[in-house]
């Protein structure tokens, strides 16, 4: 066993995703599984590798810092669930100062 | 004559400049295979007659400049169009209408195409066999019981089962080639960087590709040549010209060197597809390439590589959904805190919130070093047995999947075993490569086995040509499916 259901519960919770204990239970086992599969790049020697994050030789790209029309805000609303004054609305975030 | 939806684009652009139908002509025939079809195949997630209608009425412009003038094409749902509704086909994004339009929209527009509707596919780009869409399951149009493969798996089924003339899909481990494959039609995924991603909802931004579903090798020259091209709305996207590729293609194929890396050809790949396989290869040597056996030593480890970085992207990406934005809020009461986690567990699919975590636990503290950053290395190891490769190879083929069509709920208990479906096309995407898939025989049980062809970068044109040779020499890609 390479995972356990505590482990997979605090790592649903670092990604703010509610789970059932039915699921936990489902999902431990699938994932266990699947780092068992992966557990085969440890059979290669990676010593002085160095990683790839992206395979087209980039540096930083920078555009020129010039004023553009933007999208109008009532536009950027439109698909937002709850909305006050031309503004997102969420619950409160910060209890009391 | 043969029905309108049946045709290719390249045939329809003909008849078109003839003044012999109307754009009219070719929706109509379309929106009446989608009315006799659509109710089996479930290709689609949405689609507005009376808009598709409109648009073709107030098409404007020349066709004398515009590529795709007239021409009707499906999107992948993932692909943002203006005030259309775009859902990846995920409950998250419920009701989400974005208010820009993709590139790639935005340049199928100007080329004079008629935007139809957006094509099912598995949640997120999530998956190889389309079942995980909140839409549910796509058919294979060649066999009801069994998937069109996925991701891409509506815009696969919608052009195999001549309900649309091509569609764009994306391919981020093989979600264009695969169901190109298991539905007998051409996928072709462009090199990483080739077409712009602004506006394709992210699911793993180091490896994702837009690309095109086309029933034959020339449609695929046609709307790559009509989509592709540097934006500085894209970052990862490269300044490099835009070959001729329509015409490019039409050369011929000898003294071409192409590898054949023995490690496609392992225990797993079903026999009739290696025979399919070794049967296009001789073909192809007798249009006067030289095929030779390679090796690409590290081809075993890619999946394990792609399913550490495609999820640890895909957790990072999928952050974005927490319910205040767009798209699903749960209406549960409680902090903010618990309006995320509820909205995340009422709005993704088990296979999103299986990736997600496995993501997020790749990258985490205490597991990053043995998990994302080891992946990382690796994929320079398996970079490396490509560029090895091409310094002596013009093209490698392969088989695009080692087994024909499943059946539905086959594969979707196992997510292990439905990762492993992808082993011969993720290596491409890790890498950045362009690679084909294209028809190459059928099975006893007449189901489509797909040959894949994997250029350098950028030499979409290399592949290209070698798949329209194939395809002249043979007569798989003009098979369809009885529906």
């Amino acid at each position: 066993m390479a995972i356990t259901k505590d482990t997979i519960k605090y790592v649903a919770g670092l990604a703010r995703i509610g789970m059932t204990g039915k699921e936990l239970e489902h999902f431990t086992g699938q994932l266990d599984r699947i780092l068992e599969y992966v557990h085969e790049l440890k059979d290669l020697n990676v010593s002085g590798l160095e990683p790839t994050s992206h395979v087209m030789e980039m540096k930083n790209v920078y555009r020129a810092d010039r004023v553009r029309p933007s999208l109008p805000v009532s536009e950027v609303l439109k698909n937002a669930p709850d909305k006050a004054n031309n503004l997102f609305k969420v619950k409160k975030i910060i209890e009391k100062i | 004559m043969m029905e309108l939806n049946s045709l290719t684009a390249h045939e329809l652009l003909v008849l078109l400049k003839k003044g012999d139908i109307l754009p009219i002509d070719i929706c109509n025939s379309i929106l009446k295979a989608v009315d006799k079809k659509e109710k089996k195949l479930h290709a689609l997630a949405t689609l507005d007659k009376d808009k598709v209608i409109e648009r073709c009425a107030a098409l404007k412009g020349k066709m004398d400049l515009q590529s795709l003038w007239g021409l009707p094409i499906f999107i992948k749902d993932n692909i943002c169009v203006r005030g259309e509704l775009t859902t990846c086909c995920s409950r998250i994004l419920n009701g989400f209408r974005p208010p820009y339009d993709a590139t790639v929209i935005d340049k199928l527009k100007r080329n004079g195409a008629v935007l139809m509707g957006k094509t099912n596919m598995d949640e997120f780009a999530f998956g190889s066999s389309t079942e995980t869409s909140f839409y549910g399951t796509t058919r294979n149009p060649w066999d009801m019981e069994r998937v069109p493969g996925g991701s891409s798996g509506g815009s696969a089924a919608c052009v195999a089962a001549d309900e649309a003339i091509f569609a764009l899909g994306s391919d981020t481990g093989g979600s264009i080639r695969q169901p190109a494959s298991l539905c007998g039609v051409v996928g072709l995924k462009p090199t990483y960087g080739r077409v712009s991603r602004y506006g394709l909802i992210a699911f793993a931004s180091s490896l994702d590709q837009i690309g095109t579903l086309t029933k034959d090798v020339e449609d695929a020259a046609i709307l790559l040549r009509a989509i592709a091209g540097y934006d500085e709305m894209d970052s990862t996207s490269v300044d490099t010209p835009v070959p001729d590729y329509p015409s490019l293609i039409k050369k011929d194929i000898k003294g071409i060197k192409i590898g054949v890396p023995k490690e496609y050809f392992i225990e797993g790949v079903d026999g009739e597809v290696k025979d399919a396989v070794r049967e296009a290869i001789e073909e192809i040597k007798r249009l006067g390439a030289v095929c030779e056996e390679v090796s690409l030593p590290h081809t075993r480890y890619a999946v394990s590589v792609y399913y550490l970085l495609a999820t640890s992207e895909a957790s990072s990406n999928l952050a974005r959904f927490d319910g205040v934005q767009y798209g699903y809020s749960s209406a549960r009461a409680g902090s903010v805190i618990d309006m995320h986690k509820n909205t995340r567990k009422e709005g993704f699919g088990d296979e999103a919130k299986r990736r997600i975590i496995l993501g997020t636990f790749a990258l985490s503290s205490g597991y990053y070093e043995a998990y994302y950053l080891r992946a990382l290395k690796v994929r320079t190891l398996i970079k490396k047995d490509f560029d090895d490769v091409f310094k002596r190879y013009d093209a490698i083929i392969t088989p695009t999947s080692p087994t024909a069509a499943f059946k539905i709920g086959e594969k979707i208990k196992d997510p292990l075993t439905m990762y492993l479906s992808d082993i011969f096309t993720i290596s491409a995407n890790l890498t950045g490569i362009p690679g084909v898939s294209i028809p190459c025989g059928f099975t006893r049980n007449s189901l489509p086995i797909g040959l894949q062809i994997l250029g350098k970068a950028f030499d979409e044109e290399a592949i290209l040509r070698i798949a329209y040779s194939y395809e002249q020499a043979t007569e798989w890609h003009s098979r369809r499916p009885e529906l």
